[in-house]
């Protein structure tokens, strides 16, 4: 414990917080947001969406468990949300040294340091996320041993592009074939699909699928501004234009709400926990559910024939959106979950539903 | 919005009773939660509770208030009464939750068409029993532990070839777990089937999951079939310990997300599938090696798990589960804490908690101090923290059995550390660290005790930090990132004082100042975060604040205007300390915001309604230490501090804040001092020419004997160092003096014994006050139906008094106005007197409020503490008008005893206290108040039988007429050989029963196994508390076969007599504002 570097985190507004090195030695600059989840570290840090930023958990103990082992299956690490770590750099109160899990490998701090992450532990993360829920998310910087480094906007990238497939990949056998547009898919989505008779076609985010053959499409979750993935959209437009079944998680969500003619914005400060409740449009039906996005669809901007089908319950935003007669649908939140609740699981199987009817 | 049923006007909410081992204060929060919730809806509620020393049994929480037994013939005729339209189960414990059954199978609810609100009575029956409970969770799949019921050894096998070893074996029908034990062959099987079946036909074979981890759920169901789990637990104890006695955490800390939403979706699909409207828990065991589960029960109701849980969170588990109940959608409600967003959610959590148990085992004679499958501690504690280390050793501090942390105590010595592991007792966590400095590694501590090694490593490093700690001497060479580090790890400046500075106890106190000093003046402090439910995602202004040393920043700002009036609370409840502090802070608090001001309560007990953020403006859930004490009124500088309404640990903490220049408010503390010292206190007496019993405090065993010689038998002793058994006892000859200081106690220069006169026969008198610059405004005087001996706590309360004489009156009177003045006193007092003819003798003064001043307050309908705190506030207060001789009824506060979950406990009473709760029930008549108050703690009037074992000959006499009375009455009596002989010589008739030790019949252990006997009157024959076999057999078999008992002749007397005059439905069913 001695051995650990002294290291800062360094905001845009001046603002500074002291703490120590667990990661990997190296300064680093992103944009900070934080997550309030309590489990689900090894899922959030190899989660795309989080391409470019460093994050906060509010939680203090992190560590506890360790990190998985790296097995895996149909293709897929088992226990991963993608092949490697995605945050830029991660910010925590306590760290665990010592893990204790069955399932565990390695050490936190050991999977952080190989992947060249760096991380940070030591500081008032509830001071700091107050600072962040204040002002929104804000850009910022890990300090190491004095090692300067330039301030980095990561939403001036296409960052989707940098974690979206570059070929495309098959997996399963089944019968129902699902062209999955790779924004930066989290594995489960994959692994949720797959559990019924599909196959599931991943092609990059940018891909032209028009003239593919499939049964449903899916639009994957990713990080950043919407508005960057021209390409997308405009497939997306097409799409719209036929009656097969879509499906679109959290970015997926967004892009499709713009096909159709909607609008985003940049929420204050975006949703990144396990525990943000929506209810469903016309019922009284509520979920929990697990959420890491900036970016919203203005459900008061809907165009056509597309309605509202979930809202948050907390800041009345927009959750989902559905089309009036088609099977089209896409929510803003992740029913796939992990890590977070599993409540909204059905959706999957709503899905393919729809493929097996529109057949 | 969803609309809820307008039909419901009128609701009747049941509760808990007198706290118990198992049910204690968090029926008092829950309750109070539902109650508030209903009267919001401008429904009228109707509580049924005797215990009348809690929150909801306060004026403005419920409309009417029935201090009556919850039993079904009781709350049937207050239905017939009140006609509600409703009635709420959840919200009592099991207690209600029975009744509740009882009333729905005898078909009393429908009827009168009451409606049962929220959890349906069907589900509730699925999870109470074991065989539809497993049933249900079948039907969709859910493991629950697998076991076969078998008859003999053959098919013992046969179940093993289904489960395969190890496996449990446990006796069908045993009490108090006789005959179980694990297996993990063939051969253990034969030797503990062999051994199970002696003591039951059927023995149950069942999977063992010894060493999986046990994890809670508590799950929130609304009638849209909207579910949320507001929060999970971890055990730190593995499967094995119940959960009750289990050190545990929130949340949980190391289950994987997977493990963590696995067990929460099939909690969900659970709760859906039972059916439950409102809350419940689900327990698990989970294989630490694996994803496997197993359900180990579901308690569809509010239970100790969700009062943790409400405090935990801030989600207030018991006001929404109401809400629900009414018909209510979770998402028509809003988050108390945030006001803005939804109740539907789950709380994301900043911070770990940890719960801890507290035991007070020392205090029974004969109960084993192992910790195991069934619940002996008496209360609990829950520490705050932003680490395992920091919550941890907080939690170990707030216990308030005088240990400092994780390390650096003393006098703790391990006979054996693996046996202490293995086998573990009430001492477990600190014989771990023994283990660790005895240099065991994390392995073998974690392959004896099956705790995880998390925990294991983090106790680790408190236990390495120390050692660094004690490599140095002062604290200037103490580098400050250690002293920090140390800090936020949860050292106490305690710790830091006797680990650097090596200081002595006498230097203690003055040292620790001094590290005080140092480590402000460097800038290590503490910081005030907020409990807000959502880990700060969204702006709260919430109260609800603790201290913690990982932080740089305060959430809440100090407004310092002269204002702010800090109330400490009472801490973990315990024998002699409970509900009673909490109400007497509860209503501290209201006074200080009727008087304008602002209150701040401290306090970490959470089956407390002074924890709960509502009733204050600010709540500091942290330490009642000097230290956490001293740190918060350097943030808020509060106007002063009342130390007089939380019991014994604030008012010890008086002096010592005072010489730290804190404002304590009302009496001084050189008062308090002056009336806790024994010898400043007895000298004072003596000025004032007030009588005392003769004591005296000795350092050797010849002082003890000349003191004897002086004074006679017999003489009751408070030894300072006692080595086993009860702390005070009472001896009557000189061989029980011997046998008592060669055994029990220590007698030197560090260890003296004080010896005090002890008075015969003697009537005991309290007086609960409040004085005003020592001029006494109001009182209460009861007297108690046992001749002093008896514990106060453990004594039948009568107020106002029946039997005793004016003169005695007055003398006491006159006796409390010369104390009132000479002290000073400003607030509430309580003092006790032996009275015997008209002699008044002192035998103790305590300068705060008493067990109690909810009791008087409430009989007497002038709420004592209420005037109490506006003296402290230096409002002018005016004497009431209502004098206690105006009362026209009557009350009677009797104690409950908990012996029956305290196996092996001899179940007698002394001058030590043993109960565990009480109640305080109201009458036109004595006879009608004692007998609601017995039936409330749980004695029955008997139908046909009474065994009779009656002691000493003053006993035998004092029974006489009792005797006659129950033969008129048509009661068979049975008795021991003596007692026979004396009821007969007597012209009663009574059948003489053998003792237990003998081998001939009619034997009394027949009649008491074949439940043959409805009463157990049995009176030890001396006030020692050693007792010959055969009474401790007849007693601890009355207690094990539920017969009810009582050891005391006064008491016995009164209660036959009671019974007698009056049957169950004579009794008044009255509400309190009716009197």
């Amino acid at each position: 414990m001695a051995k650990a570097k002294n290291a800062r985190l360094i905001l845009e507004n001046g603002k500074e917080f002291s703490g120590r090195s667990f990661g990997f030695p190296c300064s680093v600059a992103g944009e900070v947001v934080f997550n309030t989840a309590m489990t689900g570290y090894p899922e959030s840090l190899t989660d795309p969406s989080y391409k470019g930023q460093i994050l906060v958990a509010t939680f203090p103990l992190i560590g506890n468990y360790g990190v998985p082992k790296t097995e895996t299956e149909n293709g897929l690490l088992k226990f991963f949300e993608s092949d490697k770590i995605h945050i830029s750099g991660l910010v925590i109160s306590d760290y665990s040294f010592e893990y204790s899990h069955w399932n565990a490998e390695q050490s936190l701090g050991k999977w952080l340091n190989d992947n060249k992450v760096p991380a940070i532990f030591g500081i008032d993360t509830r001071a700091l996320t107050k600072v962040l829920r204040e002002y929104g998310s804000m850009l910022g910087k890990i300090v190491i041993d004095e090692q300067e480094v330039d301030w980095y906007d990561p939403n001036e990238q296409n960052l989707v592009d940098l974690v979206s497939i570059k070929k495309k990949t098959i997996y399963g056998t089944g019968q129902h074939k699902i062209m999955l547009v790779d924004c930066g898919v989290k594995y489960n989505i994959i692994r949720s699909l797959l559990r019924y008779d599909t196959t599931v076609i991943r092609v990059p985010w940018n891909y032209n699928y028009s003239n593919e053959a499939y049964d449903g499409l899916f639009i994957s979750n990713g990080p950043g501004d919407p508005a960057i993935c021209k390409p997308a959209i405009h497939q997306l437009e097409t799409a719209l234009g036929k009656d097969q079944p879509i499906f679109g998680i959290c970015l997926g969500s967004q892009l499709l709400g713009i096909a159709s003619g909607a609008e985003t914005y940049k929420l204050k400060y975006g949703h990144r926990s396990h525990n943000q409740p929506v209810m469903q449009h016309e019922t009284q039906r509520c979920f929990v559910t697990s959420q890491n996005h900036g970016f919203a669809v203005d459900h008061h901007k809907l165009k056509g024939d597309f309605e509202p089908y979930f809202t948050n319950l907390n800041d009345q935003t927009c959750e989902g959106i559905r089309h009036k007669s088609k099977p089209i649908f896409a929510t803003q939140f992740h029913p796939e979950a992990s890590g977070g609740p599993t409540d909204t699981a059905f959706l999957f199987e709503q899905f393919i539903d729809h493929i097996k009817k529109s057949k | 919005m969803s609309t809820i049923d307008q039909s419901i006007k009128k609701v009747i909410v049941l509760g808990s009773g007198a706290l118990k081992i198992g049910e204690a204060g968090e029926f008092d929060y829950s309750g109070s939660q539902a109650l508030k919730a209903l009267r919001e809806e401008g429904i009228e509620t109707i509580l049924i509770n005797p215990n009348i020393a809690t929150v909801q049994t306060s004026e403005n929480i419920a409309d009417k208030i029935y201090f009556l037994p919850v039993t079904p013939d009781f709350v049937e005729r207050v239905i017939k009464k009140e006609k509600p339209q409703g009635i709420l189960l959840a919200f009592g414990g099991q207690t209600a939750l029975n009744c509740g059954i009882k009333l729905e199978d005898s078909g009393v609810l429908e009827k009168y068409g009451v409606r049962v609100l929220g959890t349906p009575v069907q589900a509730i029956k699925d999870t109470e029993d074991r065989d539809l409970f497993v049933q249900k969770l079948n039907q969709i799949s859910v493991k629950t532990a697998r076991s076969f019921a078998v008859n003999n050894l053959n098919e013992a096998y046969k179940a093993v070839d289904k489960l395969g070893y190890p496996i449990i074996v446990r006796a069908a029908y045993a009490l108090g777990g006789l005959g179980s034990g694990f297996c993990n062959n063939h051969g253990e099987l034969e030797k503990i089937c062999n051994n199970a079946f002696a003591f039951s036909p059927q023995v149950l074979v069942e999977e063992s999951l010894k060493g999986w981890k046990e994890v809670e759920y508590e799950v929130v169901r609304d009638r849209f079939d909207n579910c949320i789990t507001v929060c999970n637990m971890e055990n730190f104890d593995p499967l094995g310990i119940h959960t009750g006695e289990s050190i545990v955490v929130a949340p949980s800390q190391t289950l994987s997300n997977t493990e963590y939403h696995k067990l929460r979706e099939l909690a969900i699909k659970i709760i859906r599938h039972i059916g439950i409207v409102g809350e419940c828990n689900v327990q698990y065991a989970l294989d630490p090696e694996s994803e496997d589960y197993r359900v180990i029960e579901v308690n569809a109701r509010l239970s100790r798990s969700s009062a943790l849980a409400s405090k935990a969170t801030g989600y207030p588990l018991a006001f929404v589960a109401a809400k629900l109940g009414l018909g209510y959608g979770l998402f028509d409600l809003k988050n108390s804490v945030t006001k803005t967003t939804s109740a539907f959610f789950e709380p994301a959590l900043d911070y770990i908690v940890c719960k801890i148990p507290r035991w007070d085992l020392g205090k029974f004679e004969g109960v084993s101090k192992q910790i195991g499958s069934s619940m002996k501690s008496v209360g609990e504690v829950m520490s705050i923290g932003r680490n395992f280390e920091e919550a941890i050793q907080k939690g170990l501090r707030m216990i308030g059995q005088g240990m400092h942390g994780f390390t650096g105590n003393r006098d703790l010595n391990f006979e054996s550390i693996d046996e202490e592991l293995t086998r573990p007792t009430d001492m477990r966590i600190f014989a771990i660290q023994a283990a660790l400095d005895a240099e065991y590694t994390i392995d073998r501590i974690h392959e004896l005790t099956k705790i995880d090694k998390w925990f294991l490593v983090k106790l680790q490093n408190i236990n390495d930090l120390k050692n660094k700690l004690y490599a140095f001497d002062t604290l200037e060479e103490t580098p400050l990132e250690l002293l920090r580090e140390a800090k936020i790890r949860g050292f106490s400046d305690f710790q830091l004082t006797r680990m650097i500075l090596k200081s002595e106890v006498e230097a203690i106190e003055s040292n620790m100042n001094k590290v005080r000093t140092f480590r402000k003046k460097m800038g290590i402090v503490p910081y005030v975060k907020q409990i807000d439910t959502l880990a700060a995602e969204y702006p709260a202004k919430t109260n609800y604040l603790y201290l913690t040393y990982s932080g740089n920043e305060h959430d809440v700002e100090f407004p310092r205007d002269n204002r702010s009036v800090t109330v400490l609370g009472s801490g973990a409840y315990r024998i002699g300390s409970s509900v009673e502090f909490d109400w007497c802070g509860v209503n501290a608090l209201q006074t200080i915001k009727k008087e304008g001001l602002r209150s701040i309560m401290i306090n970490y007990n959470p089956e407390t309604v002074s924890t709960d953020y509502d009733v204050c403006d600010r709540l500091y859930f942290d330490e009642l230490s000097l230290e956490r004490v001293l740190d918060i009124c350097d943030l808020e500088l509060p106007k002063g501090v009342i130390v007089s309404t939380g019991g014994q640990i604030p008012n010890n903490l008086a002096m010592r804040l005072h010489r730290q220049h804190i404002n304590i408010l009302g009496t001084s503390p050189l008062s308090i001092d002056r009336a806790e010292d024994r010898n400043k206190f007895s000298g004072m007496l003596d000025k004032l020419g007030i009588d005392q019993p003769r004591w005296s405090e000795l350092t050797s065993i010849d002082d003890i004997y000349h003191f004897v010689d002086k004074v006679g038998f017999p003489v009751l002793i408070r030894p300072s160092y006692v080595l086993s058994g009860a702390a005070m006892n009472v001896v009557s000859n000189r061989d029980e003096l011997e046998h008592f200081l060669q055994l029990a106690v220590k007698v030197s220069k560090q260890h003296p014994v004080v010896v005090s006169e002890f008075i015969e026969q003697a009537k005991e008198i309290e007086i609960d006050a409040v004085a005003n610059k020592g001029e006494l405004i109001s009182y209460a005087l009861s007297e108690h139906v046992e001749f002093a001996g008896v514990h106060s706590g453990d004594a039948t309360m009568v107020f106002p008094p029946q039997k005793i004489y004016f003169e005695t009156v007055r003398r006491i009177k006159r006796i409390t106005k010369a104390i009132a003045r000479e002290l000073d006193i400003s607030g509430p007092f309580n003092m006790q007197f032996l009275a015997k003819d008209n002699d008044i003798k002192v035998i103790e003064c305590n300068l705060r409020a008493s067990r109690s001043f909810p009791f008087v307050s409430k009989v007497l309908k002038v709420n004592l503490i209420e005037m109490a705190t506006q003296v402290m506030l230096g409002r002018e207060v005016k004497k009431p008008d209502k004098s206690i001789f105006e009362l026209d009824c009557i009350g009677v506060k009797a104690p409950q005893f908990s012996f029956s979950r305290l196996a092996k406990a001899d179940p007698v009473l002394g001058v030590d206290m043993s109960s565990t709760g009480e109640v305080g029930c109201i009458g036109d008549s004595y006879y009608e108040a004692i007998l609601k108050a017995m039936l409330s703690v749980g004695y029955t009037v008997p139908k046909k039988n009474i065994l009779l074992s009656t002691g000493p000959m003053r006993s035998k006499v004092e029974l006489v007429n009792s005797c006659r009375m129950l033969i008129e009455k048509g009661y068979n009596l049975f008795a021991t050989k003596g007692t026979a002989q004396f009821l007969q010589l007597n012209g009663i008739p009574a059948t003489a029963l053998h003792w237990p030790d003998e081998e001939a019949k009619p034997n009394v252990l027949d009649y008491l196994r074949g439940k043959m006997i409805d009463l157990v009157i049995n009176i030890p024959k001396d006030l020692s508390k050693e007792e010959l076999a055969n009474d401790y057999t007849i007693r601890r078999s009355a207690i094990d076969y539920n017969i009810p008992l009582i050891t005391n002749a006064r008491l016995a007397s009164a209660f036959i007599y009671s019974f007698c005059k009056l049957t169950p439905d004579d009794l008044a069913i009255k509400s309190w504002n009716e009197y």
